[in-house]
């Protein structure tokens, strides 16, 4: 699927939500809980259930990595599925807070 | 990413937090997410193509900020200081656009092609109404996030341009969604056409941490909103923070729920920062430093770098406290030669360059990013060996007096050391010997000392080459509104005395 940078998307198989920060090169599979996000808004495929592979959760406001594909997501509405890009499950990115500066 | 999602993430997670305060009362994060939607209706609705904001802080401001970008227009914030002919001229600018304008100051607006009028109170209305959010609004892909025009020391204002991408990868590389605890409250009175008070409502929103803002800037009404509403963060710009002392001395009014205080904007003199690090000691001091080209900060000298330095009784480290801290981790910043290339070693001083996904380096129509992501910032500065950097002011304020590179700053820094000193101002003159020479206008409390007395005060700390040859005195220095001091301004007065 073609993923640009500011697109949004949410998981098939639950309430996950997620925003791309950074885009991947190239074209890859965006996957949630197991199964391909859909474009935030539009209809997911019905019938389908949460793999227990990809059930560790995914949290709002946090930052996700896949370092092969060079994707970047936000987390923009937490659930209990996981992220993966191609079937390979994403890294949280260490972020360290700055003292409020504004 | 959008800016507006900032917002709709704190609506759906913590939506019942109370979001913006003002005397007038207060929203939560789902009220404004709420009204934003309204507000952007009616921007869809109107004709226009930017929203324009003139007018003073308050919950409208961050309102008309989310909904220009749910409706897909850039929005521009307006210094409603400028005379009404300036003013008149930069909003016939922004044609065709919607203004919303406080309802004191729509009339100074009224009748310029291409420009709607909406009055503040109106917008608010339109928030409100249920009619304005009946149906979806259709999603407009818009980079642009926000133009602000810049504050101008030299000739017409520029309209930045700041992205959507440049803002919110500035915000969620720097702040932790939802880090703030509900007791933190932190106190706006920056204005809202100052690149601080954009990142301000950005980053309020995203950590959770409530806004309780200032209409505009006093001294007096600083220090009690900040008692009054247990207010625990600020931002202020240096000119401010040394009104602020005096008053809390005044008033006697001791402020035991701030806890973070940062300063920026300007050069802050080292005499009132160590007031401030006395008379506050309960507080972190951060100073940060960024231009409006770089969406906010770029660099921040910490809590723990203040303390250290305070302390120090080496005077490398002791002299950080007059740095701008190190650059942030997301980044990259390089201090260059004149020829614009060339990489510059420690304590080497030359030009500001930096790179990043926030640095926007862009003015309408005008990109002035090198072609592999440089931006030059015009400022002059240099870096200590542990990578802190010290900002040396605009490139044109540097004196170059034979060939030898004198930050006004530096002299500035010391000739307020001087204890009948209070404000001064340090540029340079045509010279026919030497290119430029050292000048300097004062302000003195009590009996004008000598300038024999002066001299000999900066030479004793500096240098003789570093000391000014044209002493002018006079009641007060010229700022403009955000706390800049206007150097050209003397610059140019003093020329004419020189060729006269």
């Amino acid at each position: 699927m073609q993923v640009k940078p500011g697109s949004r998307w949410r998981s098939a198989v639950d309430t996950t939500e997620v925003v791309v920060v950074r885009p991947p090169k190239g074209e890859v599979s965006l996957e949630c809980g197991g199964h391909p996000m859909v474009a935030l808004g539009s209809d997911a495929p019905e019938g389908l259930t949460i793999s227990p592979d990809f059930s560790a959760g995914t949290s709002v406001g946090k930052r996700y990595v896949d370092a092969e594909s060079g994707i970047e997501l936000l987390g923009s509405k937490a659930g209990t599925g996981s992220l993966a890009i191609d079937g390979r499950p994403v890294e949280l990115k260490d972020a360290k807070p700055l003292p409020a500066s504004d | 990413m959008q800016t507006q999602l900032l917002l709709e993430m704190a609506a759906e997670t913590i939506g019942d937090r109370e979001a913006y305060t003002t005397v007038e009362g207060t929203l939560s994060y789902a009220d404004a997410f709420h009204r934003a939607k309204g507000g952007a209706a009616l921007f869809h609705r109107l004709k226009g193509d930017t929203v324009v904001f003139l007018g003073h802080n308050g919950p409208a401001f961050p309102l008309a900020l989310f909904a220009a970008g749910l409706a897909g227009k850039p929005f521009a914030p307006v210094n409603y200081r400028l005379a009404d002919e300036d003013l008149r001229k930069l909003v016939a600018r922004t044609a065709p656009s919607i203004v919303i304008a406080d309802g004191n100051m729509a009339a100074r607006v009224h009748g310029i092609d291409g420009v709607t009028i909406v009055t503040r109170e109106a917008f608010e209305a339109a928030c409100d109404d249920e009619d304005n959010h009946k149906e979806e609004l259709p999603f407009v892909d818009q980079d642009i996030a926000v133009l602000l025009f810049t504050s101008g020391t030299t000739g017409d204002p520029k309209a930045a341009v700041l992205r959507h991408g440049n803002l919110t990868s500035y915000v969620i590389s720097t702040v932790e969604f939802m880090g703030a605890g509900e007791e933190e409250a932190a106190l706006v009175s920056v204005p809202p056409y100052h690149i601080a008070g954009i990142s301000a409502v950005l980053t309020g929103t995203y950590s959770g941490r409530r806004i309780a803002y200032l209409h505009s800037f006093a001294p007096d009404a600083w220090v009690q909103l900040a008692h009054a509403e247990k207010v625990t963060h600020a931002m202020v710009v240096p000119t401010m923070l040394a009104r602020i002392l005096d008053e809390m001395e005044r008033m006697d009014i001791d402020l035991p729920h701030l806890r973070a205080l940062s300063y920026g904007g300007g050069r802050m003199p080292q005499s009132v920062i160590e007031r401030a690090i006395k008379k506050l000691p309960q507080v972190d001091f951060v100073n940060a430093y960024g231009l409006t080209e770089t969406s906010s900060t770029i660099s921040v000298l910490g809590p723990e770098d203040h303390r250290a330095a305070f302390s120090s009784d080496d005077a490398h480290v002791r002299a950080r406290l007059g740095s701008v801290g190190r650059p942030l981790p997301s980044l990259e910043l390089e201090i260059r030669g004149a020829d614009g290339t060339t990489v510059l070693g420690p304590r080497e001083s030359g030009e500001v360059y930096v790179r990043g996904e926030q640095v926007a380096g862009e003015y309408l129509h005008k990109k002035m990013l090198s072609d592999d992501g440089w931006f030059a910032t015009n400022d002059s500065g240099w870096l200590d060996e542990e990578g802190y950097l010290f900002v040396e002011g605009r490139l044109d304020d540097v004196i170059v007096r034979g060939g030898e590179n004198i930050s006004p700053g530096e002299v500035e820094d010391v000739l307020r050391l001087h204890p009948r000193v209070r404000d001064v101002a340090v540029y340079g003159l045509p010279d026919d010997g030497w290119g430029e020479r050292v000048a300097c206008s004062l302000v003195c409390d009590g009996d004008v000392p000598s300038v024999e007395e002066l001299a000999d005060w900066v030479k004793s700390r500096l240098r003789s080459t570093k000391t000014p040859e044209n002493w002018d005195f006079r009641e007060e220095l010229p700022y403009n509104e955000t706390g800049k001091l206007l150097r050209r301004v003397l610059k140019s007065e003093m020329s004419k005395g020189v060729a006269a």
